[in-house]
């Protein structure tokens, strides 16, 4: 290899750069300025750097993009990945804003605020990745950052639990997937993926890719909390802080499933078909497995949940086998599955803010600590009605859209009868939606005690989203044409 | 013209959310003006398309990359849809005008709902249509469950649950046909002309006509409807019977039938005298008619029996879909507004004149009660509504019946037959209604209305105009069918139906 033309990796990768430097000056602020003061000083503090930093990471990348691949697609920015990535600084920012809620007792706000960065920095990184290796690292220091922050409450056994459960399922599976990733190395002699998609179609039927392609698979499809690599999904969402919460169910979500659908549509495409069939490569049987379960178990599962964020775990799940539809669609779907994630996270991270304030003052996130919830908020009660029926894919909320969309691109490739399961089973998620909207709306409770105000930044935030979900829904076209005319040049 | 009554719904139910919450009084006021003007709006605009054919009122690209456009349009269809649900929300309010728990949210749903419901009837693109079919789902349920009365969250859960069920019914063979026609174009027109295989239809046909079935109140898929009626508040009670029931059979006919005319055509084989999807439905209709009919006669609840009397008569507008004759077709659109009348104003006296003021429905309870001698009006008015609901000559219920029956004779005699002895039957469940709950026989009681005399509370002006309002509509119908019929004939004369035509006997 030639020598590396740095000032290029530091044009392509500034916002990433920015966002680090932005990381490292949070736990300086921090530290300097911060020491001695009340808590609440320190993370609205360490809070404001880091909403300030990603605030213009996001229009940097919006208004002045920087296009171009570095070393043979280590490091690629293209309008598809700077979409994303300014999609997931927003996604984000609206989870540092949710951290100024006491939910949170922070006891060292700086280093939260700077791991929530390098998180962020870590998925972007993922999405730029079209080279093994790199969304291998990428993919780990995002799960070792996300590892921290979802064991960041000490005091709480359950925080520990939930750290602990998914550090131990995470680096099973990395290892796994690092597994898989040197198998294909073997197969096809290449780490890039065009390259890898040739060699694996030049590989055959060759039994060491295919057991590549299910290790890789099951690595993946442990970072999108699909069934059967899931069990972690329920304990993380629900014992982790909220914000981390937030930002496992949102941000790590559009990364893993953008860069998944990357590695399967570039990688794959050309992967051995299933031996004897010859008709669908292995990945597709497997992929339309996983999602099946995923649907299936996801929304049964949530019915029955009495935590509320037990039951947004068990949603993302069943999100997740529907978004792996969007990936069986091929090229086709593509687009509709960056704007499912995209919107979907919009409405799962209000839906954590929204979960966090509940909880900060009633000290449980059950469903009958919601009774009432429209009484004394009821401009955040009509937030998480936006919220819950985007998830539930009511119109016009971004949420139906999304479904439409990636229903449509699923048919559209054949997968029928994966197409009616969806539908089905997304009808069987209207009721648990509506159970937490019950309790809010219908439910009555006897405590008439005052519940302390809600943040200025946290219910910003809220509206925000909720307006960002309803105006997505109400004109899919303001994100759907970015997606087309970036498919377009990007080439899919 | 006629969008505006959508806007002016949706404006109306926003204005009605950020209202202060002092005053009492304010939102019902909002709210009826709101109805009113988009009853004016609806006759307005009828009177302004004139005749039935169909016209497009705007049609702006509004997901490009799909092919999809915010197109609105009518035909006579429409427009006798669109004046009954502006009929139905200006009565309905009327009839809530005692709303005291939480009156702004009451009312800003019950227009979000009343808003759903106008664009469906004026949606020409399928994907706006089925967003405002959705958008009726949520204010429904809120409106039961928050307002309503016997087993309201049950009620409500089964009601929202069966829509959403219907709705991804309904999701498929959208999906299906946006996919099979070349992704390219959500529009009905060009859909309906996009030539689907046989095969293709013969399934997608079925899906979505029970689909939109399952909200028309089509046997065996009715069972969210007495339930849902009997727990929802009146207002929403006259609501679901009146024109969300009427949403189902819209889009049977403007969706499932327009867009699969060959789903309707004979198998090849025949199982029991069944062969095609056609006979299949118009059975299933009769059985609505007769099953509704019988289960409604031996109901102890008064609210019960006007709930299943939806169904049987909502079975005559699925049996006049089936005919696929004009007579049929003309009869089924005039049942649906008659119906959407009558049912309202049987709600009306059930729910809000007897059940507010005795807090009763039982039959053997209003026995003792002497409501014909305590509360004349309404009894008066149960008995027009009964003569109407039963199809009397004069009200708008005999033409209806009259011309699906005449429809369903060319088609299906054997079935005409059994619908016979459905009408029959609702004679006889109107009558033994009326008997027990306003016409007791002297002698089993002999004791005068206790000190906790009911009439303590008169019936009020608001709820003698909603009686007007209805009456007068089903009579002026009765009277004159013409005057819709000008508008549906035309309608189904229009190119939309083409295909419909070759199928039956037109």
């Amino acid at each position: 290899m030639s020598s590396i033309d740095y000032l290029r990796l530091l044009q392509l990768a500034a916002p990433e750069t920015f966002l680090t430097l932005t990381g490292l000056m949070v736990l300086a602020v921090d530290l300097i300025v911060g020491r001695g003061s009340a808590p609440g000083t320190r993370i609205i503090l360490s809070g404001s750097v880091a909403a300030t930093g990603c605030l213009l990471a996001a229009g940097g990348l919006f208004l002045l993009p920087v296009y171009g691949t570095f070393a043979a697609g280590m490091l690629v920015a293209d309008p598809l990945t700077v979409l994303i990535k300014v999609s997931l600084v927003i996604l984000t920012l609206f989870t540092v804003l949710l951290a100024f809620s006491d939910a949170a007792p922070l006891a060292d706000p700086g280093e939260y605020f700077a791991l929530l960065l390098f998180a962020c920095v870590g998925m972007m990184f993922l999405t730029s990745a079209e080279d093994l290796l790199m969304v291998f690292l990428a993919l780990e220091f995002t799960s070792l950052s996300l590892y921290i922050l979802a064991a960041f409450n000490k005091q709480s056994p359950h925080s520990t639990e939930a750290g602990i459960k998914y550090f131990l399922f995470g680096s099973i599976s990395a290892a796994f997937m690092l597994f898989g990733l040197s198998l294909v190395y073997g197969v096809t002699g290449s780490v890039q993926l065009p390259e890898v998609a040739a060699g694996l179609a030049r590989a055959g039927n060759d039994p060491l890719a295919l057991v590549a392609l299910v290790m890789i698979a099951m690595g993946f499809g442990f970072k999108v909390a699909a069934v059967p690599f899931h069990l972690w999904a329920p304990d993380v969402y629900q014992g982790a802080p909220i914000p981390s919460a937030a930002l496992i169910a949102s941000g790590s979500k559009v990364a893993s499933f953008f860069v998944f659908a990357k590695v399967v549509v570039i990688g794959f495409g050309g992967a051995p078909a299933a031996v004897g069939s010859g008709a669908a490569p292995v990945w597709v049987i497997l992929l339309g497995i996983m999602a099946a379960v995923s649907m299936i178990l996801g929304n049964l599962a949530a019915l029955v949940q009495v935590s509320v964020r037990r039951l947004l775990a068990f949603s993302a799940i069943a999100h997740a086998g529907y978004m792996l539809l969007g990936i069986l669609a091929g090229t086709e779907g593509f687009g509709p599955l960056v704007y499912y994630v995209i919107t979907y996270g919009l409405a799962t991270v209000g839906a954590f803010g929204v979960v966090s304030i509940v909880q900060a003052r009633t000290g449980s996130d059950r469903l009958c600590d919601f009774a009432g919830f429209h009484r004394r908020f009821p401009v955040l009660a009509f937030c998480m009605l936006i919220f819950m029926l985007s998830l539930a894919g009511i119109p016009p909320l971004a949420g139906f859209f999304g479904k439409f969309y990636v229903f449509a691109a699923a048919v559209k490739a054949g997968s029928l009868a994966l197409f009616i399961l969806a539908l089905a089973t997304s009808t069987v998620s209207l009721f648990y939606y509506l159970q937490v909207l019950k309790q809010i709306y219908v439910g009555e409770t006897a405590d008439a005690s005052h519940w302390e105000p809600v943040p200025i930044t946290v219910s910003v935030a809220l509206l925000a989203m909720a307006f960002g979900v309803t105006l997505l829904g109400c004109f899919p076209d303001l994100l759907l044409n970015r997606i087309t005319i970036a498919l377009r040049i990007t080439g899919f | 013209m006629l969008a505006w009554t959508i806007y002016s719904s949706f404006i109306g139910a926003a204005l009605l959310m950020v209202l202060p919450r002092q005053h009492a009084s304010l939102p019902r006021i909002v709210a009826l003006v709101t109805a009113v003007l988009g009853l004016c709006l609806a006759f307005g605009g009828a009177i302004h398309m004139g005749s039935g054919e169909l016209r497009t009122i705007v049609r702006v690209p509004w997901v490009s990359a799909l092919g999809i456009d915010y197109h609105l349009g009518a035909d006579g269809i429409s427009l006798t849809l669109v004046v009954l649900t502006g009929l139905a929300a200006v009565a309905g309010i009327l009839f809530s005008w005692n709303i005291a728990t939480r009156p702004h949210e009451f009312f800003a749903l019950y227009l979000a709902l009343i808003g759903g419901v106008y664009g469906v009837f004026l949606s020409l693109d399928l994907f706006l249509l089925f967003v405002f079919y959705e958008i009726a789902i949520i204010p429904k349920y809120f409106l039961i469950a928050i307002w309503g009365s016997t087993r309201r969250e049950y009620g409500a859960m089964k009601l929202a649950l069966y829509s959403f069920a219907g709705s991804a019914m309904v999701l498929i063979g959208l999906i299906a046909a946006y996919v099979a026609a070349g992704s390219s174009t959500m529009n009905l027109m060009d859909l309906s002309a996009a030539n689907f295989s046989r095969g293709f239809q013969m399934w997608a046909f079925p899906v979505v006509f029970i689909g939109f079935g399952v909200l028309a109140g089509l046997w065996p898929f009715h069972t969210w409807a007495p339930t849902g009626h009997v727990a929802a508040p009146t207002a929403a009670s006259m609501l679901l019977a009146g024109v969300v029931m009427k949403l189902g059979a819209y889009g049977c006919l403007r969706v499932a039938m327009v867009l699969f005319p060959e789903g309707m055509d004979v198998w090849g084989i025949k199982i029991l005298w069944i062969g095609s999807w056609r006979d299949v439905f118009g059975l299933l209709a009769v059985i609505g008619i007769v099953y509704g009919a019988m289960v409604a006669l031996v109901q102890k609840d008064l609210k019960f029996v006007i709930g299943y009397s939806s169904v049987s008569h909502m079975g005559f507008v699925l049996l006049g879909l089936m005919t696929l004759n004009r007579v049929g077709l003309s009869g089924a659109v005039l049942q649906m507004f008659s119906h959407g009348v009558i049912a309202g104003l049987l709600f009306a006296v059930v729910g809000r004149m007897v059940y507010d003021r005795t807090h009763t429905r039982l039959l053997p309870e209003l026995q003792q009660l002497h409501l014909n001698r305590t509360m004349p009006f309404a009894a008066v008015t149960f008995t027009l509504a009964s003569m109407a609901s039963m199809g009397l000559p004069g009200f708008s219920g005999f033409v209806a019946e009259l011309q699906v029956l005449i429809g369903a004779w060319r088609a299906f005699p054997t079935l005409a037959v059994m619908t016979g002895i459905g009408i029959l039957l609702g004679v006889a469940y109107s009558i033994r209604a009326l008997h027990q709950a306003f016409f007791p026989d002297q002698v089993k009681t002999a004791a005068p209305a206790g000190p906790e005399d009911p009439v303590g509370n008169p019936i009020s002006v608001s709820e003698r105009f909603g009686v007007w309002l209805l009456i007068a509509a089903s009579l002026l119908i009765g009277l004159f069918p013409g005057l819709l019929l000008q508008w549906i004939v035309p309608a189904l004369q229009g190119p939309m139906f083409e295909a419909l035509k070759k199928g039956g006997n037109w």
